[in-house]
């Protein structure tokens, strides 16, 4: 996990993976007894596994009923009613996007002689995410169960699980799994006698944020520089080598298997149900994993329903904000959504309610908190310096779009920031990305919607720190000379 | 058929016409700006220069309904009921942002820049650009670095990716490659691995501002002063169309002019670089007469009457005619060779052959043919001749002592004949070599006289597919030279300025391969096949070529 916000020291981000274990699950219960909310009966079913001893290994996993859905699934079903249950479940993917999964099968084409691709998107870079690394280093089975069944409905014969650098353990936890999986016949060919065939590949990534775009993704795999595809064709037309491909988050492949172990009445009871008055919107249900990291007393990887309130989050299973100040700001899902200000916490966390306080969506469903010391200037700077970074570099609108903000944000922190140049971010803010269309991929629009919230939710902030910075107002209304590379540091 | 309304008009296609939204535009006269896309490489769609509104409208109720967000009209196919707004206030923004964008790092040496006056990024900066900088950013040097055949203005490039394409896609060798990321991405070749391919030099014409540069022709010319001339590469049986860039008589750069039917848009770097031999200083410039050990230089006022006397008493006659001389040319010869010795030998000149043919992964051959027009030289000469007398059979002929007087028309830009060969002219009677450089003949001959170079000379070549193609003359021949077809005209007793336009129709009406000629020639040039296939197969054949 590369959490790039500076507010989070080293050690507790370590902190933050050892509270999935069940003693941490135990205590987080107990705490929300006493803060006196009240307690949703709610009983874990992504994390079920996770904290049990040698939970990544394939007895732990019979041992808790295991890879029995498959064997049911590929005894009692076709792969058409598979996508139709998924469908019926109304799940949405748990990448970031929210696009219904079961929406995303159906775009396949009918009969396509094949080979047809699944890739699955481990490459969890979003900044303040770490939820799918709990899920395959503590219950890689899981996942794996998952990708089996999905590529079963898809009728893909071969997966790709695209593992980010970052991750060693479960680059490593997630090859035991598949060769385990591989010796007990879940794998391979003719899979327990279904007539079922699939090769599930690792493919391990080399440190870059875009290849977790799916197009980017499927250029990695290919041996490419990620940049992105253009769309149209869409991946479930012509993907991976040119083939039809469904790209799906881990997250995703796990509520499968579980929506096809518990049927789709028990997912829709739980979480946010749909709109009545918005015919497109599919609804926000299930269980979902929050990850939750910044100022906290308990950082770490949660699970609860869709449309848990923010400050339920952070109150009941964070344990509050440290050191008893107040809270600052939170980013609701990874840090491409935006800000949410302490006033708008009582925001249900699911795929519409952040969409409500003017972020982005739920993303991935990761906070990270602020407390009131932190400073909204790095807050921002920090975010542009990462997407900087990370722009690939294809759009025009966003590689030089993310390098112009970051510049002007270091401007502002060296003391020549002018209140102009706040309007100047906004409106970089406001047309990059795919939203308003000036870009391949969602990339910019990450890139834009921390600059459009922090600077609209904290105009103030911005203006003191400009007003008390450079006091004499200096080239306020002149345009600034060029500033030297060397009197800010890179 | 498809109705596309661009900008309120219709534009109506043909069924099964695949265009997308600049090439659709561009059909009513509307320029959709763009860097990155190309009608040759493949879509990326990432400069997002040519966004537009794009909608549809319904078939039955005719409402339109257009999309919320932009759209790069390069990846959006001009099918039935598109529509495209390409003026809105919305595009406009777009486009001044997107040239923003590109001109904050970049150095905006055009003073400096070869590219200047053609440069994409200056053109649309002035039609689509915001007038004043709000960007505070230093801005880069200018840093240069050598990739192999051409040479990289690192911070010039706008990152368009048409060139790493090109070289994937259509010359297939990848040199080129984006190394780094976002603002720090460049253009670059891996190490030890030099831009160097026979096509490189199509990547200076591909790119759309001055980052690849040209080494033959960094620095010595700006565009503005050059004046374009359409003109037929004759360094292989390909027949490539190109543009002559000259400048008061000197020729500073060859470049690709499109040609869907013979080259598509490129041409290979030995027809790009190979016209350095019309301005070498060795060349032939004045008619001589040899007399005795000595050359005893001529006036072109005289020349004419003094060769027909002297080929009417060295009778019986041959003639050469070399894959370089055009079909009016060669007409023209055989015409006045004929007439003063009705049975004379016709022979081809030796067909100059180098290596192998190259066939690139995008189609393009280069060829190991190295004229134009041996398919044209060898139907004149089989029309007079009745067959081709092949330059091997014609040495034979001379030693047998079939003929007393030659004439040798060549124009070969490289060495074509060996001191053996040349000596079975030895001896000859009259021996008149007309060529671009001395050689081994040239030292035999009694009359030497000057040939006019590929750009100096109007003329009809036939490619090695029967394509016909005309070129007009570029620059004017050194003084003291004057083009072939001037002499062969006034030496035939026509009146004024030697008119190729006259003798192709000529040619046309009495010979059968030449009959589709007598329309007027496109630009791009005409297939002879056209009257020998049914009709119809020809001009499938043709899609399919392109």
């Amino acid at each position: 996990m590369t959490v790039y916000i500076a507010a989070i020291p080293a050690r507790r981000r370590e902190r933050c993976l050892l509270r999935a274990s069940g003693e941490g699950i135990a205590r987080r219960f107990r705490s929300a007894a006493l803060s006196g909310l009240p307690t949703m009966p709610y009983q874990n079913v992504l994390l079920a596994n996770v904290g049990k001893p040698n939970s990544h290994t394939l007895a732990a996993y019979l041992a808790s009923g295991g890879y029995s859905t498959l064997r049911k699934v590929l005894k009692e079903k076709s792969p058409q009613e598979v996508v139709e249950i998924v469908r019926a479940s109304n799940l949405r993917g748990r990448g970031g996007a929210g696009f219904p999964t079961g929406l995303k099968w159906s775009f396949l084409p009918d009969k396509h002689p094949g080979p047809i691709y699944f890739c699955v998107n481990a490459d969890e870079s979003e900044p303040g995410t770490f939820v799918n690394r709990v899920q395959m280093e503590h219950d890689p089975h899981q996942v794996l169960e998952g990708t089996i069944i999905s590529c079963y409905a898809t009728g893909a014969s071969r997966a790709y699980i695209y593992i980010r650098y970052e991750y060693p353990l479960c680059w490593k936890r997630m090859q035991a799994a598949i060769d385990e999986a591989r010796a007990a016949g879940y794998l391979g060919r003719n899979i327990l006698g279904s007539g079922f065939s699939l090769e599930v590949y690792l493919h391990r990534g080399a440190g870059a944020y875009i290849c977790g775009e799916e197009t980017g993704l499927i250029e990695s795999i290919e041996g490419r520089r990620a940049w992105p595809r253009i769309k149209p064709p869409f991946p479930a037309v012509e993907g991976l080598f040119r083939k039809p491909t469904v790209v799906n988050n881990v997250e995703t492949v796990a509520c499968v298997k579980h929506i096809l172990e518990r049927g789709v009445a028990w997912f829709k009871s739980i979480g946010t149900p749909a709109d009545p008055n918005d015919p497109r919107d599919p609804g926000s249900y299930g269980p979902k994993l929050f990850g939750i990291s910044g100022h906290v007393n308990r950082p770490g990887c949660y699970e609860a329903p869709l449309g848990i309130s923010c400050r339920e989050l952070i109150e009941r299973f964070a344990g509050g904000v440290w050191k008893g100040r107040k809270l600052k700001a939170v980013v609701p899902g990874g840090l491409s959504t935006g800000v949410i200000t302490a006033e708008e916490i009582d925001t249900p966390m699911d795929f519409s309610g952040p969409l409500r306080v003017g972020c982005l969506g739920l993303g991935t469903g990761c906070l990270i908190v602020l407390d009131e010391t932190y400073s909204m200037v790095d807050f921002l700077y920090n975010s542009c310096r990462f997407f900087a970074h990370e722009s690939c570099g294809q759009c025009t609108p966003c590689r030089e779009g993310t390098h112009w903000a970051l510049q002007m944000l270091r401007r502002i922190k060296a003391g020549r920031g002018r209140i102009k140049d706040l309007d100047l971010l906004l409106e970089i803010g406001d047309t990059i990305g795919i939203l308003p269309g000036t870009t391949i991929c969602g990339l910019a629009d990450g890139a834009a919607w921390p600059i459009k919230t922090a600077i609209r939710k904290f105009r103030q902030e911005f203006e003191d720190y400009i007003k008390h910075t450079n006091v004499a107002g200096w080239m306020e209304t002149q345009p600034v000379p060029a500033l030297e590379q060397s009197a800010v540091a890179h | 058929m498809a109705v596309v309304i661009i900008d309120g008009r219709e534009l109506i296609l043909p069924e099964g016409r695949r265009l997308n939204g600049i090439e659709a535009a561009r059909l009513v006269g509307i320029e959709i700006p763009h860097y990155c896309w190309h009608p040759g490489l493949s879509v990326v769609g990432s400069c997002r220069m040519c966004l537009v509104e794009v909608g549809m409208r319904d078939a039955k109720t005719g409402r339109i309904t257009m999309q919320p967000k932009l759209v790069p009209a390069c990846n959006t196919p001009a099918v039935d009921g598109t529509v495209f707004v390409t003026t809105s206030e919305k595009v406009r923004q777009a486009r001044a942002r997107v040239e923003e964008g590109l001109l904050l790092r970049h150095p905006i040496d055009c003073p400096i820049c070869d590219k200047a006056g053609e440069c994409l990024l200056q053109d649309y900066h002035f039609l689509h650009g915001q007038p004043q900088r709000r960007a505070d950013l230093r801005p880069y040097t200018s840093r240069r670095r050598d990739i192999g055949d051409v040479t990289l203005f690192v911070d010039r490039c706008i990152m368009c990716s048409r060139c790493v394409r090109f070289t994937r896609e259509i010359s297939g060798s990848s040199e080129l490659m984006v190394v780094g990321r976002g603002a720090q991405e460049e253009i670059d070749v891996f190490p030890g691995r030099p831009l160097h391919n026979n096509l490189s030099g199509n990547v200076v014409d591909l790119c759309p501002v001055g980052a690849l540069a040209d080494k033959d022709f960094l620095y010595r010319q700006r565009v503005w002063f050059m004046r374009c001339h359409r003109a037929i590469c004759t360094r292989c049986a390909v027949g490539c169309s190109i543009w002559i860039d000259e400048n008061q008589d000197r020729i500073y750069r060859l470049r690709p002019r499109p040609n869907p039917f013979v080259n598509k848009w490129w041409i290979c770097n030995e027809g790009r670089y190979g016209y350095h031999y019309v301005h070498d200083r060795r060349r032939l410039v004045r008619p001589m007469r040899r007399e005795g050990q000595s050359l005893h230089e001529l006036d072109w006022g005289l020349l004419p009457d003094e060769l027909c006397q002297r080929l009417r008493t060295a009778a019986p006659l041959a003639a050469v005619i070399s894959p370089f001389v055009s079909v009016e040319e060669a007409y023209l010869l055989c015409k006045l060779i004929r007439s003063l010795d009705a049975q004379a030998v016709l022979a081809c000149g030796p067909i100059p052959l180098v290596g192998q043919d190259q066939n690139f992964p995008g189609g393009f051959v280069v060829l190991a043919e190295k004229c134009p027009n041996r398919r044209g030289v060898e139907a004149v000469l089989a029309h007079f001749a009745g067959k081709v007398v092949s330059f091997d059979e014609l040495l034979q002929q001379l030693a047998d002592g079939l003929a007393r007087g030659v004439w040798v028309a060549g124009g070969y830009p490289m060495p074509w004949i060996d001191h053996q060969q040349a000596q079975r002219f030895a001896g000859l009677e009259l021996l008149i070599v007309q060529d671009l450089f001395p050689s081994p003949l040239s030292d035999l001959a009694s009359y030497i006289l000057p040939a006019a170079a590929f750009a100096e000379r109007e003329g009809s070549y036939v490619n090695r597919n029967d394509w016909l193609q005309t070129s007009a003359w570029a620059i004017r021949p050194p003084s003291g030279v004057r083009p072939e077809g001037q002499l062969y005209w006034q030496m035939l007793g026509m009146p004024g300025l030697f008119n190729p336009r006259s003798v192709l129709d000529d040619i046309a009406r009495q010979i059968m391969f030449f009959s589709a000629a007598t329309c007027e020639i496109p630009e791009t040039g005409l297939d002879l096949r056209v009257n020998l296939l049914a009709e119809g197969q020809a001009d499938k054949e043709r899609s399919h070529d392109v």
